[in-house]
């Protein structure tokens, strides 16, 4: 039964490798914008998820927030909150509801949404300006964001 | 560009911009004698600012300083260029600008108040549009090209003649469907980043996003002359980036939709001194 679940679900997706994978679209979040269920059930990997964070073509996220853990790399925003101790103020299904989408935890929050792939006004071809050729896809992949998530909690006051 | 200012450019490169927070409390004063209006209380109807600020506070000292000394202004080169263009003949009416206008001096006060409302066509016009009429209608030559070096030397000399005086741009009567309609965009929060003008520049001017100080976004400094591309910008290049910059489909330079755009944010500025041709980093 479960076999053929995951089977069905293959070909639904296209054969992609994360057969147990939530969607954009299928994404639940609870009253307060959190995410209980894991994106993939696959454990995210804190070290992939510091570069995610720091990586201008992917999170971008030290372009607003400023965090001591990548002091390495130069130039923090302040345009969001410093992220230092975010592990202990918020819980994984908190961070991974913050990461997926913000305006679910902050109504009108300018951070971007990382795990969404429609609803948006002149949405681009990437940071080309050009009007897009393929249909969206979310900024980050549903493992992507299991990997910051797993980076964020790291992030502790002692 | 004069050693000097070749100088200070390699040190923009070398130091880059340490973290500030807020504008800085300089005076503009340009060739040491004329006091421009950097900083002034905000127009009624820019609901979201008390304050409206130059973007030439947001820069760094290096920067700032080739703004105020024309001999140091790297964009001189380029209004020179176009002051030698105004009186260059072109075209099937065998005419240059200097044929039909009185020395570019005569345009003194123009710049305040564009864009504006063309009282015939009844369509919002900015001073491209102004340049390019001239150039197919009454020298029956080619248009100009929106962002490039011969129409931005244009647009930068014409507004050289209004430096120092407050913009001051109509908002009422006809303009109000297209500043209506400026405003409408200035609020949108386009492309996969979900981001407004008004999310950077009315929520967040002051803070640094990455390695940027955000200014207020205003434009009565342009065209500027960016040392990143060695060249004067236009407003709708500058637009057209910021947008594309939220992961979105841009509007065209030279659009309907910038036009609007332009009249909404310059309107921000109203009471800011002309100030182009200011410098950027
Ligand atoms: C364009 C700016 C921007 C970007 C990019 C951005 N954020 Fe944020 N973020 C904010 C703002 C602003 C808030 C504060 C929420 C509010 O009050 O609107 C915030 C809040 C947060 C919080 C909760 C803050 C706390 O510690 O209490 C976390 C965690 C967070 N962001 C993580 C991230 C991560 C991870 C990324 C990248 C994947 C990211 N942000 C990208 C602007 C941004
Ligand atoms: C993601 C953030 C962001 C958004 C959204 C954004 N801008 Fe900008 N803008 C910047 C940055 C960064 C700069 C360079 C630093 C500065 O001058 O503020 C800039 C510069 C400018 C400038 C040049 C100011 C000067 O003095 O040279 C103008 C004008 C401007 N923006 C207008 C706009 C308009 C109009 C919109 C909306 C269509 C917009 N911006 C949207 C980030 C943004």
């Amino acid at each position: 039964m479960k076999l053929r679940l995951i089977t069905l679900v293959c070909a639904m997706t296209g054969g992609a490798a994360f057969a147990a994978e939530t969607g954009p679209k299928d994404v639940q979040f609870d009253d307060y914008g959190a995410i209980e269920q894991s994106l993939t059930g696959v454990a995210g990997d804190a070290a992939n998820g510091a570069l995610i964070v720091g990586e201008k073509s992917k999170g971008n996220c030290v372009a607003c927030h400023e965090l001591t853990a990548l002091a390495d790399i130069p130039f923090h925003g302040e345009v969001g909150p410093m992220l230092d101790g975010a592990g202990d103020r918020w819980s994984e299904a908190e961070l991974r509801g913050l990461v997926a989408n913000a305006k679910m935890t902050f109504e009108g929050t300018v951070m971007p949404a990382f795990y969404k792939d429609d609803g948006y006004i002149r949405p681009g071809d990437a940071y080309t300006g050009k009007a897009p050729s393929a249909p969206l896809t979310s900024i980050l992949t549903a493992q992507e964001i299991e990997d910051v998530v797993a980076f964020l909690a790291t992030l502790k006051e002692q | 560009m004069n050693n000097k200012a070749l100088a200070a450019v390699t040190a923009v490169l070398a130091f880059p911009a340490l973290v500030a927070a807020g504008p800085d409390d300089d005076n503009l004063v340009i060739n040491d004698e004329l006091d421009m209006i950097s900083v002034t209380e905000a127009p009624a109807h820019t609901e979201n600012l008390d304050t409206i600020y130059s973007g030439w506070h947001f820069r760094t000292d290096e920067t700032q300083a080739l703004q105020i000394d024309d001999f140091d202004n790297p964009a001189m080169i380029f209004v020179d260029q176009a002051a030698d263009l105004f009186e260059t003949v072109d075209g099937a009416a065998e005419k240059s600008c200097a044929s039909c206008h009185d020395g570019v001096e005569s345009f003194e006060g123009l710049q305040a108040s564009m864009p504006k409302v063309d009282a015939e066509s009844g369509k919002l016009v900015v001073m491209e549009d102004l340049i390019n009429k001239c150039r197919t209608d009454r020298m029956e030559a080619d248009a100009l090209k929106w962002s490039g070096a011969d129409m931005q030397g244009l647009v930068a000399l014409i507004g050289l003649q209004s430096r120092g005086i407050p913009m001051n741009v109509a908002i009422d009567g006809a303009a109000a469907p297209f500043w209506e309609q400026g405003k409408e965009m200035y609020y949108t929060r386009y492309g996969q980043l979900e981001l407004s003008c008004a999310n950077c520049h009315e929520e967040n001017w002051g803070n640094m996003i990455r390695a940027d100080h955000l200014s207020q976004g205003m434009i009565n400094g342009f065209p500027t002359y960016r040392l990143k591309q060695a060249k004067l910008i236009s407003r709708h290049n500058r637009f057209r980036g910021c947008i594309r910059d939220t992961r979105a489909e841009t509007f065209a330079e030279g659009s309907d939709e910038f036009r609007a755009l332009e009249l909404y944010v310059a309107s921000r500025g109203n009471g800011l001194s002309v100030e182009t041709p200011a410098v950027r980093q």
